[in-house]
């Protein structure tokens, strides 16, 4: 049979990709046979990720919280068949010790990001009927509070609340909508140097499967990116190695 | 740097305990409210103050509160 899985002929786009999950699920999509857009900050690691990427498209150093760099990003595109929302920052603050600016920084990478270029490219018609849209969300904000998490978990929540009104704005052009909310999945995200590795290993210790890696997450992108899931809009994929299960 | 100030700031990260008593050489950990919440809470306060990233590791080494009043001296005049 063929594998239906396979994103042969599609264009794809991820942010985010030059690190962490971003980059994995760059990789893989583009493993899978998809023509592969990439965007992130770093140029030298972009660059390491575009020269992995099998089926090329085109890499673009860019800071998609300034509103011109998604601009000149999205007319740099082709019409697009999938889009991955994969950038993302993460600050650890006791709630009493939360403030305005880092609540700003962390939004407008988590949420306000990706909103708007969703937006434009909706706005400019590049968004293919059959496509499929995946945020990269988290357990976090939606299935669990840890502490010092508040910031991070409400970006979240906020891309989780959003998605479900885009899944049904979508659907009449048979766009497909979803997220993927991955337990700790081991990137340089989460090895932030306020907490001990012994702190990380106990922390581990609470996942029955032990912590992901970003093949599991982009895995599960392939999934949603292919017409394997032509009928999945609207739900969220929990990766968690059965974290919440407990 | 003021020993005295730092020991004030350290103290109010508590909420329970009675920290009147507290010195530089208070064992911070020995004591039932001490909690990673807590740990996470000096690291806040230090880089609010004194615009200093203490790590989970400076917190974990250390067991009076002159332990992390050194870290924190050494990494402000670095």
């Amino acid at each position: 049979m063929n594998n239906p899985f396979c994103l042969k002929g599609k264009k794809i786009l991820v942010t985010g990709a030059s690190s962490g999950i971003g980059r994995q699920i760059a990789i893989s999509v583009s493993g899978m046979g998809a023509e592969t857009f990439i965007t992130g900050r770093n140029e030298q690691r972009l660059s390491d990720v575009f020269n992995l990427l099998e089926v090329p498209g085109t890499q673009y150093v860019a800071d998609l919280d300034i509103e011109q760099e998604q601009d000149n990003l999205i007319e740099l595109m082709p019409n697009l068949d999938g889009v991955v929302l994969s950038a993302g920052i993460v600050k650890t603050l006791p709630f009493k010790f939360i403030n305005r600016k880092d609540l700003d920084s962390i939004f407008e990478t988590n949420f306000f990001s990706p909103a708007i270029l969703i937006n434009k490219l909706l706005k400019t018609k590049k968004l293919n009927k059959n496509g499929s849209v995946v945020f990269i969300s988290s357990i976090a904000g939606n299935y669990v509070g840890t502490v010092g998490n508040a910031m991070y978990s409400a970006s979240k929540g906020a891309i989780n609340a959003m998605q479900k009104v885009l899944a049904i704005e979508l659907s009449a052009q048979r766009i497909r909508v979803n997220n993927i909310s991955p337990g700790m999945i081991k990137t340089e995200l989460i090895y932030d140097p306020i907490f001990t590795e012994e702190q990380l290993k106990d922390d581990e210790k609470k996942y029955p499967l032990g912590f992901g890696e970003p093949i599991d997450v982009a895995n599960a992108a392939i999934y949603l990116l292919s017409d394997a899931s032509k009928w999945v809009t609207g739900s969220t994929l929990i990766i968690d190695g059965g974290f919440t299960i407990q | 740097m003021n020993i005295e100030k730092f020991i004030s700031e350290f103290a109010d990260q508590f909420d329970d305990l009675d920290t009147s008593s507290f010195t530089a050489e208070t064992l911070f950990k020995e004591n039932d409210e001490w909690s990673s919440m807590t740990a996470l809470s000096v690291i806040a306060m230090v880089d609010d103050v004194y615009a200093v990233r203490l790590t989970g590791d400076d917190i974990r080494n250390s067991k009076v509160i002159q332990d992390i009043y050194d870290i924190v001296l050494k990494k402000s005049n670095s």
